[in-house]
């Protein structure tokens, strides 16, 4: 083994000391070392984005990154983003707009649309594609997502456990 | 009953834990002592194995064990098919970890094991392996001459012939009276390009070999299968084997499968008595994994003059690559009946043969034979009407199915039980403004508009609810059709449903809740749905072929009924009357013409204390209930894609999408709508985006998500999707199946608006995926041979 490295990194809210082999990668030092296996590996390319967490704030895709290049820095993961108990908007959007099947892009996916929506707080359609385009879902088909980013956008969520009673009219009309 | 559920677009219970990363799929589980596998895999399409060293790798830091094929080759058996589709069928013995030879690129050959995942890696480098490499095919037409071998012990690249014809099986007439003389003949080629079914979570693994039973979590589609297959292949009793799949992260029909994976994390979990797990990389997946699709159609359309179909004959080649996995050998079979679609023309026959090549081998991708047919029939549909100088829609409604024909015996021998081709396609038409995109069509042509418009039309069906257990065994299919269910009423009157089919995004557990729901007059909230655990799922056939609702959701329904019937008697002597006097409505059984009433929650708990029940009345309302479908189900629908080609760079962009399908009815319109999405992209990524291509000595170029283009967001457009309803008579509720219904519709539809655009300037085809090189490439060819045919 390589030699390691003394590393502190805040992660959702806690500070975390430990050695590391510089080799190792954000993402396994989360998910091996914290037990953040809420950020999950997709590929081994930086294409899929399913390991996608906020680095100061910002989007970075955690298998991109080593662990060492995250010390002194401030990490969220999908586990650090509901606060008090209470779910993020885009958590809620993403399960109100039914924005996910397997739910194995969600966090990522989640994550770059936080990242998207603090950038352009307020996008098009066009701009949340092109703002996702690092994030691949295998599922959805986007239009979900799409639509769950530009309710988090309007603030039109709600905490109803339907969307409607009644939703056909939405449903045949095919809402943006 | 009251229908309060069934219909409703009920936000998933899903998705709290996975919106949170509370998630569990099988890669987030570690257990004390785990250790990790790396796997040592062939770079070579065929070669001999001449010899191993593997004492570097052992020798490695942290690395506990390396195997190899002779190591294990006395217990790891042969991966199975269970497919024979006839009965002189050719396979290849196929080995877990290969043995003396490797017949693709990607095949494993020895695995290591180590205390931490980056050993286990490290350590793959360090095993010495000398290969002796043999010739490779790779090509179907080349496989066909059986020159070069991708298994010479077996002497011959055929794996199977099998034939349909409609004038032996007594559907229909004879082939040739359609072809000879026919007024109109259109014979064309088609290439469905090998796609790798890319779900987003790879393929994970772990073995727990402590204890008296060997417990393996898996990120697969199937559950009961794998533990009877896994039980059968290492020859452990089943009853020793349980299998979880915890989260599953997308199967699309690639997690339907016996892996070497799934076998050799069992047998390394048995050589060292610890718990073993090995999740691949998305480069193995891509490599490994596999395939779908791969098959080169050769049809020939007969017509008359004035657009009657009169008959199809189809020649397949279809490659299984180089083993033959779990339903491999039957993929081409699923498409063998849907050919004909929703038209009802005479004659058809359909022979295919089976190829074996030095590739990673295929097996069931969305659709699964289906998409295949209907792209094939639907490019024809829209060939033929070229050649008629007709609209495609007109061709088409003159031959299909009118809704006052159902129930109707296909050519191919299936009975449709209902549809209404009019009613989707008056509708998508509607959404679509049809008129008027052919006018623009026209003007654009006119003023030679550098981006042109293409209209391309889809009118397809599908057979689903796989399937009736009799015709699987008429297709020498080695299981049944069928789906197990439990319905568990608590002491609470609470109920927690067991389903055989499970699910891995589908939303199971929200549709399952809703029917038990309005079934049994109890909250939504209170119903809790278990599957994908054999220990708590004891029977099942998992989830594949759009079957989970009419065949795991009938089982379901039947099971609860059972827990009606057993409640009614108990109801009868709490409120004593006679049985024949209770009624059961809203979750209340009532004394008829009285104000008596008692709730199911009442009788769970004086069935749950037993202190004063019906003489003889075992005290246990739990219920159990098999459903064998008796027919298989067809939605159907008319999608249509408005496609703007750049004649200058061959860009493809989708204008507008539209869709009505029906699917039947629909428990819940949110989750049905979302597989309709999904389904669609997957659908235009074969039409536009994906190929699994392979280099001449058969290595994979497409090796990550660099050059395997999975869609992205920017890469689709926004779908207007709309449903007619004409319910499904094949089961209770009259649902019909919708996961793969966008997937088999979306290819043609895409690639019938490509060609309607450039048509004109005498591209006549474009092998998919149809990427802006190959479009240009088309449009240059066309106009150096002047276009015209």
């Amino acid at each position: 083994m390589a030699s390691s490295k003394t590393i502190t990194v805040e992660v959702d809210d806690v500070s975390y000391t430990d050695d590391v082999e510089p080799r190792l990668l954000l993402v396994q030092y989360l998910r091996e070392r914290l037990g953040k296996t809420g950020t999950l590996i997709g590929c081994d390319t930086t294409n899929c984005g399913a390991c996608t967490v906020h680095l100061d704030g910002v989007s970075v895709k955690s298998c991109t990154m080593f662990a060492v290049q995250a010390d002194g820095h401030n990490v969220t993961t999908i586990e650090g983003l509901a606060r008090d108990g209470k779910l993020a908007p885009l958590q809620q959007a993403f399960h109100q707009c039914h924005a996910l099947q397997c739910g194995f892009c969600t966090p990522g996916m989640i994550m770059q649309s936080a990242s998207l929506l603090t950038e352009n707080p307020h996008p098009t359609e066009q701009e949340i594609r092109d703002g996702l385009e690092g994030n691949l879902c295998r599922c959805t088909g986007y239009q979900n997502i799409v639509a769950a980013v530009q309710a988090a956008a309007d603030g039109t969520v709600s905490s109803d456990s339907t969307v409607s009673a009644d939703s056909d009219e939405s449903e045949t009309a095919g809402v943006a | 009953m009251t229908i309060t559920e069934v219909g409703r677009s009920r936000l998933r219970k899903e998705d709290a834990h996975l919106i949170t990363g509370r998630s569990r799929y099988t890669d987030n589980i570690t257990l004390p002592g785990m250790l990790h596998l790396a796997m040592v895999r062939s770079p070579f399409a065929h070669a001999k194995i001449t010899s191993i060293d593997a004492s570097a790798a052992k020798s490695s830091p942290g690395v506990v064990a390396v195997l190899t094929g002779a190591d294990v080759a006395a217990e790891q058996g042969s991966l199975p098919n269970a497919w024979p589709i006839t009965p002189d069928q050719k396979a290849p013995a196929h080995p877990a970890i290969a043995v003396d030879a490797v017949a693709f690129a990607g095949e494993v050959v020895a695995c290591i094991i180590a205390r931490s995942a980056a050993a286990a890696r490290d350590a793959v480098e360090l095993v010495d392996v000398s290969y002796e490499e043999l010739p490779v095919v790779l090509d179907l037409e080349e496989a066909l001459k059986d020159e070069v071998l991708a298994h010479p012990d077996l002497g011959t690249n055929k794996s199977a012939t099998w034939i349909f014809d409609s004038g032996e099986a007594g559907t229909g007439k004879p082939i040739s009276e359609a072809l000879n003389g026919a007024e109109v003949l259109i014979e064309r080629t088609f290439y469905q390009q090998r796609l790798i079914p890319a779900f987003m979570e790879p393929r994970s693994t772990l073995v727990d070999p402590t204890g008296e039973q060997i417990t393996v979590w898996s990120a697969t589609q199937i559950p009961h299968i794998l533990r009877l297959m896994l039980a059968l292949t290492l020859g452990i009793p089943e009853s020793k084997v349980r299998v979880i799949a915890p989260d599953v992260g997308g199967g699309f029909g690639g997690k339907l499968q016996v892996t070497p994976e799934e076998a050799i994390t069992v047998l390394a979990a048995r050589h060292t008595g610890k718990p073993c797990k090995y999740t691949e990389t998305r480069s193995e997946s891509l490599m490994a994994a596999h395939h779908g699709r791969a098959q080169v159609q050769k049809v020939k359309l007969a017509a008359t003059k004035d657009g009657i179909v009169t008959g199809l004959d189809v020649h397949l080649l279809a490659d299984m690559g180089a083993y033959l996995g779990l339903v491999t050998s039957g993929v081409p079979i699923l498409g063998a009946f849907m050919y004909n679609s929703i038209y009802k023309f005479p004659a058809y026959r359909f022979e295919c043969t089976n190829l074996f090549t030095n590739k990673a081998w295929t097996d069931a991708y969305r659709g699964a034979g289906r998409p295949e047919a209907t792209f094939a029939i639907e490019r024809l549909m829209d060939e033929l009407a070229v050649e008629l100088g007709m609209d495609p829609l007109e061709l088409r409604e003159k031959n299909w199915i009118k809704h006052e024909e159902f129930p109707f015996t296909t050519v191919a021998g299936l009975e449709y039980d209902s549809g209404n081709y009019e009613a989707a396609t008056a509708k998508a038409l509607e959404l679509f403004g049809y008129d008027e995109l052919r006018a623009e069509q026209v003007r654009r042509r006119e003023a030679n508009d550098p981006v042109q418009l293409g209209i391309g039309i889809s009118t397809f069906t599908e057979m689903c609810g796989l399937a009736p257990s009799r015709v699987l065994g008429a297709l020498s299919y080695a299981a049944g059709g069928w789906e197990h269910a439990q319905v568990r009423v608590l002491p609470t009157g609470n109920i927690e449903v067991v389903t055989g089919s499970s699910a891995h995004g589908q939303g199971h557990e929200t549709a399952w809740s809703q029917l038990v729901a309005d079934r049994l007059g109890v909250p939504f909230e209170n119903v809790e749905v278990l599957h994908g655990d054999t220990q708590t799922s004891q029977r099942g056939l998992d989830t594949y072929g759009s079957r989970s609702l009419t065949v795991g959701g009938m089982a379901v329904l039947a099971a609860a009924d059972k827990v009606i019937e057993k409640a009614k008697v108990v109801a009868a002597h709490m409120m004593e009357a006679s049985e024949e006097d209770i009624e059961f409505t809203d979750g209340k059984f009532s004394v008829k013409g009285t104000d008596q009433s008692t709730a199911l929650g009442e009788i769970a708990f004086a069935v749950f204390s037993a202190h004063n029940l019906p003489d003889g009345f075992e005290p246990n309302l739990d219920s159990n209930a098999t459903f064998d479908p008796q027919n298989f189900s067809f939605p159907h629908g008319t999608h249509l894609a408005a496609m703007e080609v750049d004649t200058e760079t061959g860009q493809v962009t989708i204008r507008k999408y539209v869709c009505v399908d029906d699917v039947g009815v629909v428990v819940n319109p949110l989750i049905v709508e979302g597989q309709v999405h999904g389904g669609l992209a997957q659908g235009i990524a074969q039409a536009l985006y994906e190929e699994a291509v392979h280099d001449d000595a058969g290595t994979l170029v497409t090796g990550s998500f660099v050059d395997y283009l999975v869609p992205s967001a920017p890469d689709l457009p926004h779908f207007t999707t709309a449903r007619t309803e004409t319910p499904s008579t094949t089961n209770q509720l009259g649902a019909k199946g919708v996961g793969e219904a966008g997937t088999i519709a979306s290819t043609p539809a895409i690639v019938n608006g490509v060609l309607d655009a450039v048509r004109h300037l005498g591209v006549k085809d474009i092998k998919m995926p149809c990427t802006p090189s190959r479009v240009w490439a088309a449009l240059e060819e066309a106009k150096t041979t002047g276009g015209v045919q």
